[in-house]
C-alpha cells in the first residue's frame, strides 16, 4: 500500500452504525497521477512519485513539463508533485492513476500535514511552562525564569525551551480510524482531527502502528 | 454549496415534527445494548435549542417525585425514534434555565393559545 496526496475540507460530525456520534475530518484525496516509479535497482530507494490537483500548462516550466511527458499528464499538470516512500518496490505503473479507493480495506491512516502557524509565541504556551504567581507582588506571569546555571556551566544549555516561533512544522496524526472512503467523490472520512489549516495539504498514508 | 455543507447535510433529518423551546415532547429514543436494543420513552418540556443543522441538540427537562431530571437529545441521531409534541407552550426566552430554580406552581410553562 501506497500514500495519497488530499485536501483537508474541515470538520464535521457523523453517526455510526450503532448511532454513536463521531467527529470526523473530510479530507478530499486523490486522484493522483503516478509520475515516476522509483524502484531499489534503478535509484537504491522504493518510492512513488505521485501528482495532485491541476495548474495551467503555461504555468509549468519545460524541464518539468519534459518529466510529465513520461506519464502522459502534459496537457493536465498537477499543482502538486511529491514523492511517496515505500518500504518494496511498487506494482503501480508510470500513467496509472492512485483513487481514495485504496483505502476502503484499511481501517487506520496516518495523516501527515503542515500545523497551523501561531507566530512567535512565549513559553507557556510554547512549552507548557506554568508560568508564576498571579498575585503576592508576582510580576512573573507568564515568564520562563532561570534559563540556567552561574559559572558553571556559564552557557546556556542546548536546546533550553525558551520563546519563540510555533506551529507551521510538519507533524503526522497518527493512528486515525478510517470512517468512511468515497470513491466517486474522491472523500476520506477520518476520526478526530489533522494538521493544519482547511484547505490544507495532507499525506494520507497507511497507519504504521496499527 | 460546498462539499462540507453536503456531507453535513446528509445527517440531517426532516422527518420530525418541528417543535419550539417551552414545548412539551415525547421522545422515543433508541437505547443500544450489545445486540438488544430497545425504546425509552422520556416526556419533559423543551428548555434549549443548542446549535443548528447537523449538531442541533435540545435538553427536556421534567420533574417527577419532586427531583428535576433533564436530559439532551442530539436532534439528528438515527437513534431518535420518534418525536411527539404533546403541549405547545408561550415563553418569552430561548433558554428557561430559569425553571431549574423554581418549583411547583411557578415551575409551569403557560400553554399558547
Amino acid at each position: 500500500m501506497t500514500g495519497i496526496i488530499g485536501k483537508k475540507l474541515g470538520m464535521t460530525q457523523v453517526y455510526d452504525d450503532k448511532g454513536r456520534l463521531v467527529p470526523v475530518t473530510v479530507i478530499e484525496a486523490g486522484p493522483c497521477p503516478v509520475l515516476d516509479v522509483k524502484t531499489n535497482e534503478k535509484d537504491s530507494y522504493s518510492a512513488l512519485q505521485i501528482g495532485f490537483g491541476s495548474k495551467r500548462a503555461k504555468n509549468v516550466s519545460k524541464a518539468v513539463l519534459g518529466h510529465l511527458a513520461k506519464s502522459n499528464n502534459q496537457e493536465n499538470p498537477p499543482a502538486l508533485i511529491k514523492e511517496i516512500r515505500l518500504e518494496a518496490d511498487s506494482d503501480k505503473e508510470v500513467g496509472s492513476v492512485l483513487t481514495v479507493e485504496e483505502f476502503s480495506e484499511i481501517a487506520y491512516v496516518d495523516v501527515i500535514g503542515t500545523t497551523k502557524g501561531r507566530g512567535f509565541q512565549g513559553v507557556v504556551k510554547r512549552w507548557n511552562f506554568g508560568g508564576g504567581r498571579a498575585s503576592h507582588g508576582g510580576d512573573w506571569e507568564r515568564k520562563g525564569g532561570s534559563i540556567g546555571m552561574c559559572n558553571w556551566p556559564g552557557r546556556v544549555f542546548k536546546g533550553k525551551k525558551m520563546p519563540g516561533h510555533m506551529g507551521s512544522v510538519q507533524r503526522t496524526s497518527q493512528g486515525l480510524k478510517v470512517i468512511q472512503v468515497r470513491p466517486e467523490e474522491n472523500i476520506l472520512m477520518v476520526k478526530g482531527a489533522v494538521p493544519g489549516f482547511n484547505g490544507g495539504v495532507v499525506v494520507v498514508k497507511k497507519a504504521i502502528k496499527k | 454549496m460546498n462539499k462540507m455543507q453536503q456531507i453535513a447535510r446528509e445527517n440531517e433529518r426532516t422527518d420530525l415534527p418541528a417543535f419550539n423551546v417551552g414545548d412539551t415532547l415525547k421522545v422515543q429514543y433508541r437505547i443500544v445494548d450489545g445486540a438488544n436494543s430497545r425504546l425509552q420513552a422520556f416526556q419533559g418540556s423543551v428548555i434549549a435549542i443548542k446549535n443548528s443543522g447537523n449538531s442541533k441538540t435540545f435538553t427536556l427537562r421534567r420533574v417527577t417525585a419532586g427531583q428535576g431530571v433533564e436530559r439532551t437529545f442530539p436532534f439528528n441521531s438515527p437513534n431518535l425514534d420518534s418525536l411527539t409534541v404533546e403541549r405547545k407552550g408561550r415563553v418569552r426566552r430561548s433558554k428557561l434555565y430559569y425553571l431549574r430554580e423554581k418549583i411547583g406552581k411557578s415551575a409551569r410553562i403557560k400553554e399558547a393559545k
